[in-house]
């Protein structure tokens, strides 16, 4: 037998706890970058001015460890299990509690709703968070905690596209989605496209594609070819930033693609809006 | 109150008419004074009430509603972070107030057609705050004060005192709206 790592299921907490509550207040340093420089090449002098007052934004509650939206969102967390980890505990739990802490820690808001039929009562605590698993080689822990607002969620789609379709078929569910989503999704946005799975697995990767950090290339030269087409239509549409008009509302497009059965050919886009949280750690 | 000064409205509620008729879409306002919030929640209850011929908790005449559902206030913080919520998913919820004379709405995102024509006719208008600015926006509020459905916690109806509060006018009283507006302008086609 191989030797396996035990890592206690309290680190697991402590982490979690950390990652929800430093994501909420520290916007991710790709996104930063990226409105830094479109602040210099926005062409409307109002959307220059906004992208002006996200990035003040983000400097107060930086410093101030406030909140940067008052919607601190759902909490998703991707774990990736290296296959020789132990932990001594309750692994589920483990996570809850680390985001039932961190909203305590941070001040967070609680956004959600224990029944969605009755839309009450609110958990109080941001429990219970999406949790997805994956296992892989190693004996590494990883965690990513996104905090996802609810205006960006609302706006994103899922389409079930026929195979002939083609890769018009994915631009057009792109733009569309964006052009729908225009001011109420708080742009700029970062734009996440789940290519292929099944209906449940596209979304995933839609979901997972927000992840990469902003300025990498896609190992699929096709898709990133795509991606960064994609990102000059959008920026094509005039919605601007917060909406108002302007020649910046998608900072990036990332593109995550999975086999497909042969009748299929599902693209989901979900949206991320200017409150970029998302944080990681290995453990 | 309203007066135009140098590049900015400054409005201070409560609003008439003939003030509302004024502002335009893509005024840059600031507002000084009192605000009231509200979202989903609150506007479900105030809708049933207002159907059931019931009073209000609150008196709407003149006055702007934000929809707001801040964070929990840090200690020595007036309030958390506190910016504007999606706006449409106030439409079904919003002509009911505007005929018990709320004068003014403040969100993020586009409202639907017959909402637009709503606050046209009952001469209203639309304001568009920075959503993911809540910590900018937080302060710009020096006081707060829950004055119905404390229950709804983040969703009860605060009054907020607040001091140069930016917002743009998206949707006028004349039927013209700013995002489009904006939109049309920037897109490259």
């Amino acid at each position: 037998m191989g030797s396996m790592r035990t890592i206690a299921a309290s680190e697991i907490t402590k982490a979690v706890r950390d990652l929800y509550s430093t994501c909420c207040v520290e916007v991710r340093p790709d996104y930063k970058a990226a409105l830094e420089k479109a602040r210099s090449t926005e062409v409307s002098p109002l959307g220059r001015q906004i992208l002006g007052t996200m990035l003040e934004n983000y400097k107060i509650a930086e410093t101030e460890r406030s909140p940067m939206c008052q919607d601190t969102g759902f909490p998703v967390v991707f774990v990736e299990i290296g296959q020789d980890v132990r932990v001594d505990g309750d692994l589920k739990d483990a996570i809850q509690e680390g985001l039932r802490q961190g909203t305590k820690q941070g001040f967070l808001r609680g956004s959600l709703v224990r029944d969605p039929l009755t839309r009450s009562p609110n958990t109080g605590d941001n429990t219970p968070g999406i949790v997805h698993f994956d296992i892989v080689p190693g004996d590494k822990l990883r965690l990513d905690v996104l905090a996802k607002g609810g205006g960006s969620e609302n706006k994103s789609r899922l389409y079930m596209l026929k195979p002939n379709d083609g890769i018009d078929g994915i631009r057009n569910a792109v733009r569309e989605t964006v052009s729908l989503a225009g001011p109420d999704a708080c742009p700029p946005f970062v734009v996440g496209v789940g290519v292929g799975g099944t209906f449940d697995k596209c979304a995933e990767l839609a979901k997972k594609a927000l992840m990469r950090i902003i300025g990498s290339s896609n190992a699929d030269p096709a898709a990133d070819k795509l991606e960064k087409e994609l990102e000059g239509e959008l920026n094509k549409l005039g919605v601007g930033p917060q909406g108002m008009g302007g020649s910046t509302t998608a900072v990036a497009v990332f593109i995550e693609t999975h086999p497909v059965h042969i009748a299929s050919f599902p693209v989901a886009v979900n949206i991320q809006c200017n409150a970029n949280r998302h944080r990681g750690i290995d453990l | 109150m309203i007066r135009r000064e140098g590049d900015f409205v400054r409005v201070t509620p409560p609003l008439t008419d003939e003030e509302v008729l004024e502002l335009r879409a893509g005024d840059p306002v600031r507002i000084t004074g009192t605000l009231l919030t509200g979202r989903d929640a609150a506007h479900r209850k105030l809708n049933d009430l207002i159907k059931a011929n019931q009073p209000l908790p609150v008196d709407l005449k003149g006055q702007i509603i934000y929809y707001v559902g801040p964070t929990p206030p840090k200690p020595g913080q007036v309030i958390g972070s506190a910016g504007p919520t999606t706006g449409g998913r106030m439409d079904s919820t919003t002509e009911l107030l505007l005929r018990a004379g709320l004068k003014g709405a403040i969100g993020k995102g586009e409202r639907g057609a017959a909402t637009r024509e709503a606050f046209q006719k009952h001469r209203a208008v639309y304001f568009g705050a920075i959503g993911g600015s809540g910590a900018y926006l937080a302060k710009r509020i020096t006081a707060q004060e829950i004055i119905a459905y404390p229950e709804l916690g983040t969703e009860a109806i605060r009054r907020l005192t607040v001091e140069d509060f930016p917002v743009v006018v998206i949707n006028d009283a004349h039927g013209a709206d700013f995002y489009e507006e904006g939109r049309k302008k920037y897109a490259v086609t």
